[in-house]
């Protein structure tokens, strides 16, 4: 039995459910004569990948749902065999260069040359070429996106790309220029209501409006997040009881929990607390920007607007040394212990008048 | 080497006093394999019905070339615009005046030194460089007279010590093998060089002076800070600017005129504004938009939305919420933006310019908010989550517009 999430993505660009009208701009295109590469960003579980299968399933056809599962090794520079997993139609190829991390720039010259290289055979392709699908092109390295660049326009002719990607500004300029960049909003509350409310019906199980709504608010507007969470609520408890909540991630939980710790009292002997309780998160593979920007977002909480702007730059700060750094606890800590004296000094200002 | 360099100068001297001549033969200019064909028929139909764009394309071309081979001619088909109306002699390279006419000087015999492009992308250094690399050795040299090598290849230091130097060994004749002459040179392009490592780069410096006798090199880069200045000295060195907007006005508005797609005046300045001097993104654009609309026409909507551009009642938004100095509303916006998936880089550069130009605010909050956004875009650059750099930045505006 599949998840509600894959049973019910839209297959067919007609049924896509939200943003119709450029749904219908990029149907125009598939059936268009040419056609350029493409940037698809947008936030997460805002339907970019949906999008992508429908528009390769309106270019070639129903052929491309038949995928088969495809390994490609190479040989890295020191010798290292690596090998990545793909998937592939006889029409296109779904890439993840940061698969192979450090090696990325490997996989965009090695594999996306010899798949470029080779023409289609046949000639009775409805198209001239080959789609290249890369996603995550945004944890690309700066080395593996210069690669790309050329590589882009010198294999034009047999190939096209489609480059998926959560955030525009880590994709360089020169990339950007070459596509056509094609912008997923995530979509509104209201959209994500409905939906939620339509799979329900289809798999006919009686969704409370309340409970839509609260759903969809939960989720941060992230669609997939919205129709898991509507699954996992049903499998806790079926038929809902009247003012049910909508089950949230348990790391969730421990996060706002984590927030509350720090709240509650600023010395040492809390922080070692709260250190172990961040350990937990990073040894369940919470990743630590997440676990920043949620801890983030409940600090804010308790804090006045002035307040807010010293413990929000302290953040920007902490957050873009994580990302330098390699190991995240360092930063996590460093910043917890910032908002701690920065909270206690304001509380004792407050005391003294 | 410094024989070349003086030769070079005083040529770019010479040619800055009549840089209209190079402009005026662009549009003359010959297009032999495809242009032509989609001239003729872009004046023989004007009007075109709703479906046309796409459906009318494939058929004349069937018509002219039905003997040859399809497969070929399909692939040329379908070439972007930008490889399509990829100038093919120096003469139509737009607007660069120095440099085209040192490289005229460097067809009719003279020297050709090493050289050094650099310049924003989209500026026309790839083209300078295989324009004048075609007429100097004509269509069937070219392919083994020049290796073209850029950063999606393997450009470590063993390859320039081995490919380059084996490239550059062999000796050449001085004919064509249609009897012209041609220089007894090879040429070794170098894309995008500043993505080379410092120590291949240093390997190329003997490289160069030991095989000028019989191989040029050319440079092409963005940032000429990355070139070591060994190398550097050693080429001579051209910056292309970026395009005027009249300059690309006229290409657009000719590329549009062959392929048949109607611009509005308005859509035409915003995809001016969004190109930034860029010829490839703009003409990239045009054809991604023209692709998008059934009816062939672009229109200023779909260039600001395609572009990624923010709205510029949405930047004013953004000013105004940071205004009301609601640090929740400040936040609750900045989401807002992440979750319609505008990028933080291109609100950060659009901000910096409507602060900028706001009498409004003094100097001094103006500095204060593009110090912040420097540090953020900075940030961003590293890796850093946006929506944090986006509710900092946020903040920082919303402090100095309040504070003083």
């Amino acid at each position: 039995m599949a998840l509600w999430v894959d049973k019910y993505r839209p297959i067919d660009s007609k049924k896509l459910d939200y943003h119709r009208e450029d749904a219908e701009k990029l149907r125009g295109l598939a059936q268009s004569d040419d056609f350029p590469h493409l940037l698809v960003f947008g936030p997460s579980g805002a339907g970019k990948q949906t999008r992508i299968n429908c528009l390769l399933a309106d270019m070639f056809g129903s052929g491309v749902q038949r995928m088969r599962i495809h390994y490609i090794t190479f040989n890295t520079p020191s010798n290292k065999k690596m090998e990545i997993t793909t998937v592939a139609s006889s029409y296109h190829i779904e890439v993840n260069p940061s698969d192979a991390g450090i090696y990325d720039r490997l996989v965009v010259m090695e594999v996306l040359k010899s798949i470029a290289a080779f023409r289609t055979p046949d000639d009775t392709a409805k198209k001239p070429f080959k789609v290249v699908v890369l996603t995550e092109v945004d944890k690309l390295t700066k080395d593996a996106q210069q690669a790309l660049r050329r590589t882009m326009e010198k294999y034009s002719g047999s190939c096209r790309l489609i480059l998926c990607s959560n955030s525009v500004s880590k994709v360089i300029p020169a990339i950007r220029s070459r596509c056509l960049n094609i912008r997923v909003p995530a979509p509104t509350e209201e959209d994500i209501t409905r939906i939620v409310m339509n799979v329900c019906r289809e798999e006919r199980v009686t969704m409370p409006a309340d409970l839509a709504k609260k759903i969809a608010k939960q989720s941060e507007r992230n669609l997939r997040r919205a129709i898991l969470m509507a699954e996992a609520t049903k499998v806790k408890q079926y038929p809902f009881p009247p003012g049910a909540n909508p089950v949230v991630a348990d790391w969730e939980i421990y996060l706002t929990k984590t927030a509350e710790v720090i709240i509650a009292k600023q010395d040492a002997e809390q922080l070692r607390e709260v250190r172990n309780r961040l350990y937990e998160l990073l040894i369940h593979c919470i990743p630590a920007t997440m676990i920043m920007s949620g801890l983030l977002r409940e600090l804010l909480k308790n804090c006045d607007n002035q307040l807010k702007c010293q413990v929000i730059a302290a953040a920007a700060e902490y957050e873009h040394r994580l990302q330098l750094g390699s190991k995240a606890i360092y930063h996590l800590e460093a910043f917890i212990a910032k908002f701690m004296s920065l909270y206690k000094r304001y509380v004792d200002n407050m005391m003294d008048f | 080497m410094d024989k070349y360099l003086q030769k070079s100068k005083p040529a770019t001297g010479a040619a800055s006093t009549k840089p209209n001549t190079v402009k005026a033969s662009s549009t003359t200019g010959s297009k032999p394999d495809s242009g032509d064909a989609s001239t003729s028929r872009g004046t023989g139909k004007t009007k075109a019905s709703s479906s046309s764009e796409t459906e009318k394309r494939p058929v004349p071309s069937h018509n002219f070339f039905a003997s040859k081979s399809t497969n070929n001619q399909s692939v040329k088909k379908n070439l972007p615009w930008v490889d399509k109306y990829r100038p093919k002699t120096i003469s139509e390279i737009a607007f660069q005046s120095d440099v085209v006419a040192v490289l005229r000087k460097s067809l009719k015999g003279e020297d050709f030194p090493h050289f050094l492009f650099y310049g924003p992308p989209g500026t026309g250094k790839t083209s300078a460089i295989l324009a004048v690399c075609r007429e100097i050795f004509g269509p069937d040299l070219m392919r083994e007279r020049i290796l073209e090598l850029n950063a999606s290849d393997e450009r470590g230091i063993s390859v320039v010590r081995e490919k380059v130097k084996t490239f550059a060994q062999y000796s050449n004749t001085s004919i064509r093998p249609d009897g012209k002459a041609c220089p007894p040179f090879k040429v070794i392009i170098l894309d995008e060089a500043d993505s080379m490592t410092g120590a291949a780069q240093a390997a190329l410096r003997r490289i160069m002076e030991k095989e000028s006798k019989s191989t040029r090199f050319c440079l092409i880069c963005n940032y000429i800070s990355r070139i070591i200045e060994p190398l550097a000295s050693r080429c001579a060195r051209f910056r292309f600017k970026p395009l005027p907007t009249n300059v690309i006005k006229e290409r657009l508005e000719e590329i549009g005129g062959k392929e048949n797609v109607q611009i509005e005046s308005k859509a035409l300045d915003a995809l001016i504004r969004a190109s930034d001097g860029d010829l490839r993104r703009a003409i990239t654009l045009l054809q991604s938009i023209s692709k998008l609309n059934s009816d062939a026409k672009v229109k200023q909507n779909d260039v600001l939305e395609l572009t990624g551009y923010i709205p510029d009642d949405t930047i004013s938004t953004f000013l105004d919420t940071c205004k009301s100095n609601d640090y929740d509303r400040v936040q609750e916006f900045a989401q807002h933006l992440v979750y319609s998936g505008h990028g933080a880089g291109q609100l950060f550069a659009q901000l910096q310019e409507t602060v900028l130009c706001n009498q409004t605010i003094t100097d001094a909050q103006k500095a204060a908010i593009i110090d912040r956004i420097a540090i953020a875009d900075h940030r961003l650059m590293d890796g850093a989550d946006e929506h944090i750099q986006m509710m900092d930045v946020g903040a920082a505006v919303m402090q100095a517009l309040t504070a003083y």
